[in-house]
């Protein structure tokens, strides 16, 4: 269970996150809203890559700003948008990284199953061997998740994970998402811009404006005509195709 | 494609890609990075013993002193700067900042001139010489700390600002020095050029025992910390989301980075892109894993300074300064990385 308590963060005079108290549930949930809603000020908040202003944090009953960094990793394991790496590394060497919150170095035998798990799961091991600025915006992409998995934590936090990815990556990686909430009990949240994946794939939706979480509930509560043209400020149709909700605009 | 299920997770793998199915040949260099520094470590060797012990005159106990004190220096020099750069450049997250180029020394150089400017040549010929290498040091040190512990802690800075205030900052202390330097007379003028000039060869001896002391120590303090730094390599969120106190851990590099810029600056001058010669050449050969890079860059380091400084000696027979060498190579390679866009 991820819960925050009046989380604030504030960039400037701007503010990003405004008195947020949300408890995010299990399963995969998708944080939505449009450009500048403060979704990935408050997931980074929520992964401790952004130190809040005010209020708490607290993911599986550790407090984020007190418990050591190096424990939390080992439950939690939080991916940003822009993954730019200033060395050179091989995608499994990135995938090792995944073990140093366990004090691994990666050569143990439990960490190695662990490692090739994941490259295994996202794909990866046509081209393990080769370095990071060798591949696709998308093969990275699928790396930095795999590393993010290798960390084997119970929480997962991703911001757009679905940037440079085709539509048959996305789809698969979602797909990915969700079955490792049924099979390994993992609790994920992800920041998405795509309204159709979010109510294809969410088993929770939160939507956020201006700092404020606006609507939280299931993917037949949120995205709906008036939740949706009044998050976005722009008229919304929702059409149903094969029992999925479909977001179409004006 | 292949549904290759795999116990514990029964998970059902991403599509690969039009690859699957053929598995691309790992890079599997010739040599790898441990023979390389094996490699390193008997050059560097070799280039030791040729300075010390080749054409010894029968009376060898003088040259060899000599030869001993000026190795003694390049061989603090090159540890100090070696380390100091790849971790500066770890912290930074880049591979084209040096202390050097971010002004370390220049503050260095800034304090030096200001003390004589303000006290008077006198003082500084007539302190003992471990005295005012060490009052140098503390304020050198402090400062820079202070400096860039507000520039990179204070608030999120992206590269391009702290390139920019390290660049800008540089200048500033240069041109203090340069002013302060014209309105000294001719004499103090020529005492205070003197420094400004990295030299090996005028190693002052009373200093090499506590600079080494101080080198070592400096070593020590990394070893507690020695699995976070190649965390810390991956960028700042990356790190900290595997659980690296980022804060505590970059504050310690940046207390280290000072001490050892300072400690090899008080020695011998300041030597502004030896450390990028050294820190990129140690990252091609062997990568950018700590455990590696760091004594491929000392190794580096020893076998330019020392080669460099026998080749002078015994085959140009003094025609210049080693740092005037050196820097302009290092200069080259500092042009070549900006012109071949690494500089992220």
């Amino acid at each position: 269970m991820i819960q925050t308590d009046s989380l604030t963060k504030r960039h400037g005079d701007i503010v990003a996150v405004d008195d947020v108290t949300i408890e995010l549930g299990d399963g995969l949930t998708a944080i939505i809203g449009p450009n500048g809603a403060g979704k990935s000020t408050l997931l980074c908040s929520i992964g401790r890559l952004i130190r809040a202003d005010a209020g708490r944090v607290v993911v599986g009953g550790l407090d984020v700003a007190t418990t050591r960094s190096r424990d939390l990793a080992r439950r939690l394991a939080v991916l940003r948008q822009e993954n730019h790496l200033p060395i050179r590394l091989s995608v499994e060497e990135l995938v090792g990284f995944g073990r140093f919150p366990h004090g691994g170095n990666g050569r143990s035998v439990h960490d190695r199953a662990r490692i090739e798990n994941a490259l295994d799961l996202l794909g990866l091991e046509p081209v393990r061997g080769r370095f990071l600025d060798e591949l696709s915006g998308g093969q990275r992409q699928r790396a930095f998740v795999a590393m993010a998995l290798a960390q084997d934590t119970d929480y997962l936090l991703l911001d757009e994970p679905l940037n440079n990815l085709d539509p048959r990556h996305a789809v698969e990686l979602m797909r990915l998402l969700t079955r490792l909430v049924t099979q390994r009990d993992l609790r994920i949240v992800v920041v998405l811009h795509d309204l159709n994946v979010a109510a294809r794939y969410a088993d929770e939706v939160v939507a956020m404006r201006e700092g404020r979480v606006v609507a939280q509930g299931s993917v037949e509560q949120v995205i709906t005509v008036e939740q949706l043209s009044d998050l976005f400020e722009t008229p919304a149709r929702v059409a149903e195709v094969e029992g999925r909700r479909i977001v179409l605009w004006e | 494609m292949a549904e290759h299920t795999r116990a514990g997770a029964g998970t059902r793998p991403i599509a690969s890609g039009a690859a699957s199915g053929t598995t691309s040949a790992r890079r599997r260099p010739a040599f790898g990075p441990g023979a390389r520094i094996a490699l390193l470590a008997v050059v560097a060797a070799g280039v030791l013993a040729l300075y010390l012990f080749q054409d010894l005159p029968a009376r060898w106990q003088y040259p060899l002193d000599l030869r001993g004190r000026t190795l003694a220096g390049m061989l603090l020099v090159a540890v100090a700067v070696g380390v100091s750069t790849v971790l500066f450049q770890t912290i930074t997250a880049n591979r084209i900042l040096t202390p050097g180029i971010m002004g370390f020394d220049a503050v260095f150089m800034a304090i030096q001139v200001f003390t004589v400017f303000a006290l008077g040549p006198v003082v500084l010929v007539a302190t003992p010489p471990l005295v005012s290498w060490g009052v140098e040091l503390v304020l050198m040190s402090g400062f820079v700390v202070g400096l860039y512990w507000w520039l990179f802690m204070g608030r999120r800075l992206d590269l391009h600002v702290i390139v920019l205030a390290g660049l800008v900052l540089g200048t500033v202390f240069r041109s203090i020095t340069a002013f302060l330097q014209r309105l000294l007379d001719p004499d103090t003028f020529a005492i205070v050029q003197d420094l400004a000039f990295a030299s090996f060869t005028s190693v002052d001896r009373t200093l090499l025992l506590p600079t080494a002391v101080l080198v070592l120590a400096a070593l020590a303090s990394l070893w507690p910390i020695r699995h976070d730094l190649d965390v810390l390599g991956l960028g700042e969120a990356p790190a900290i989301g595997l659980g690296v106190e980022h804060r505590r851990v970059v504050m310690h590099v940046i207390v280290v980075v000072a001490v050892l810029v300072g400690a090899s600056t008080a020695l011998v001058g300041p030597v502004m892109f030896f450390g990028l010669l050294v820190a990129n050449v140690a990252y091609t050969m062997v990568g950018h894993r700590h455990s590696r890079s760091l004594p491929a860059a000392v190794l580096i380091g020893l076998i330019a300074l020392v080669g460099g400084q026998w080749f002078l000696d015994r085959v140009l027979g003094f025609a210049t300064e080693l740092p005037v060498v050196i820097e302009f190579l290092g200069g080259v390679v500092f042009i070549a990385l900006v012109l071949a866009g690494r500089a992220r």
